[in-house]
């Protein structure tokens, strides 16, 4: 069983360059996706804040 | 007088009236031109192989810094935002001014490309593929350049942003054009290469000024 | 037919339907990922020439399609703004290039992590490298002019000129970078994307190629969403959206 997990880990010798490929791509996807829904939760919040009765933009 | 060749004789001239306008890109063409060999070393045989792109790149970047003053001052003194109004015929207007443009800025150029072919110590052949490379390739320079300034008039971050606009729209030419000259060096045909490049021409001369005028519309509306 | 689709041309019609589409799209596409990894992962068989530095193909091959497509919707969205003056067609380009950039930047590093252990090299000006990484360059003179101009609907329709220029383009810089890999150097070296892929090696592909699409169009919708209330700030039904979402926090 732990042989074969790091059979899969080491990628037939190809490891360095196999798992920083999916990593980079786990982060590209995460990262646009984290940073596109706390940009609108942000959006949302400042101008409901703006939005508010009494608030007047000068 | 047509209109078309009123607008361009008054372009042509409110160019070369600012001198500075018109020998800056010389200068700074030549002092390109001239960088290379200090990179590279100075043996002869190394610049005759390399001189053809070194030319080509110094062309591309003159330009490149020379494409903000096409509608700069039109821009300033309000005179665009009429034209854009009152003409029917905006991408002749615009036509007219890459015209200018090339035969203010470019041909001037093209001049200072011989006088480097000489110091570069081309061939005859290599030096002939040059210059009618580059009088076929270039008014795809200024067609499609008259294109980013119309879309960064009035825009600053200026020089930089134009190189990013335009140079990857300025590879296709320069892939036909060093290769022509390169193909001349080693004695080979290079009518196709020429081929390739008035067929850029002429697709930019189509497509070009109704993108400009596309592109002036979106600014300043 | 033509009256749905000019009902949800309207932005305001647009986020709501985004904001209905995207958990779906969010969630299938996590589901294809799960079956597509392990199927990649774990059950496609080791390739007899590249060993096992092939399963790079499941996130190259995926973020390759996607840079393109993504510049695909970019120009589209451009196209629909200039030629039929539909507002969305500038909410869709905007929040079409950023994510069309990553992807192609993606594309790129592991096309050079894959070519390593395959050509023994990172980078070959190879044409469809090339052309790649030009695609990146067109990506970022659009996002430089997006942040050099600073009024958005002028930006947007600067951008939208720009995108449609540079459809035009793409297919005259992939032909002439072609025709210049080819003349200067003798046959490239590709051994990427063999005309015969085993089906088990296939299905694993196309299952991922899928998860990224819909993940594409998820992240595509939020970012359109966030376009859509910086553009229509002033709108009324963004007024009344805002004091409903505040109410239900119960901040007030």
């Amino acid at each position: 069983m732990m042989a074969s997990l790091r059979d899969f880990l080491v990628m037939g010798g190809y490891a360095s360059f196999v798992w920083p490929a999916y990593g980079l791509g786990v982060l590209v996807l995460g990262l646009n996706g984290v940073l596109a829904l706390r940009r609108e939760r942000y959006l949302l919040r400042e101008m409901a804040k703006r939005n508010l009765p009494g608030y007047r933009v000068a | 007088m047509t209109p078309a060749l009123a607008i361009l004789r008054r372009e042509c001239l409110r160019l070369l009236r600012r001198s500075s306008q018109l020998v800056q890109p010389l200068i700074f063409f030549s002092l390109i031109a001239i960088l290379f060999p200090f990179a590279l070393g100075q043996q002869t045989e190394l610049l005759r192989q390399t001189g053809p792109a070194a030319v080509w790149l110094s062309v591309l970047l003159a330009t490149t810094l020379s494409l903000e003053d096409i509608f700069r001052s039109d821009f300033e003194d309000g005179s665009l935002e009429q034209c854009i109004i009152t003409l029917d015929a905006l991408p002749l207007a615009c036509a007219m001014k890459s015209l200018a443009h090339w035969l203010t800025c470019l041909v001037p150029l093209i001049g200072m490309a011989l006088l480097m072919s000489f110091v570069y110590d081309l061939t005859p052949d290599a030096r002939r593929a040059l210059i009618s490379a580059l009088l076929l390739g270039t008014p795809v320079f200024s067609l499609v350049g008259t294109v980013a300034s119309a879309l960064t008039v009035g825009v600053r971050g200026g020089a930089l942003l134009m190189a990013l606009l335009i140079l990857p729209l300025y590879i296709p030419v320069l892939i036909f054009g060093a290769s022509a000259v390169h193909h001349a060096t080693l004695g080979l045909p290079t009518l196709g290469e020429h081929y390739f490049l008035a067929g850029l021409a002429v697709l930019a001369a189509t497509l070009a000024p109704f993108a400009t005028a596309a592109g002036l519309r979106a600014r300043l509306s | 037919m033509f009256k749905t689709l000019h009902k949800y041309a309207s932005p305001m019609h647009f986020f709501a339907l985004a904001r209905a589409l995207t958990p779906w799209l969010f969630g299938i596409s996590l589901v294809l990922f799960g079956v597509g990894l392990v199927w990649g992962l774990f059950l496609a068989p080791a390739d007899y020439q590249q060993g096992e530095s092939f399963r790079i193909i499941y996130v190259h091959v995926p973020s390759a399609w996607l840079s393109m497509f993504a510049y695909l919707v970019m120009a589209g969205g451009g196209a629909l703004s200039l030629v039929w003056k539909i507002k969305l067609g500038d909410v869709i380009a905007r929040a079409a290039a950023p994510l069309g950039a990553s992807f192609t930047a993606l594309a790129l590093v592991t096309g050079a992590l894959w070519g390593k252990p395959m050509w023994g090299t990172w980078w070959v000006w190879d044409a469809r490298l090339t052309s790649e990484l030009l695609l990146l360059f067109l990506y970022l003179g659009y996002l430089a002019l997006q942040s050099a101009i600073e009024d958005r609907r002028a930006a947007a329709r600067a951008g939208a000129v720009l995108a449609v220029v540079g459809i035009v383009n793409i297919p005259i810089i992939h032909y002439s970078v072609v025709w210049w890999s080819t003349l200067h150097q003798p046959a490239t070296i590709t051994k990427m994307g063999a005309p015969t892929m085993a089906t088990s090696m296939l299905i694993p592909l196309l299952i991922m190629a899928f998860a990224f699409q819909l993940f594409f169009l998820a992240l595509l919708l939020v970012r359109a969403r966030c376009e859509i209330l910086e553009f229509e700030q002033r709108a009324q039904w963004v007024k009344t959206l805002l004091g409903a979402s505040d109410q239900s926090r119960g901040t007030r």
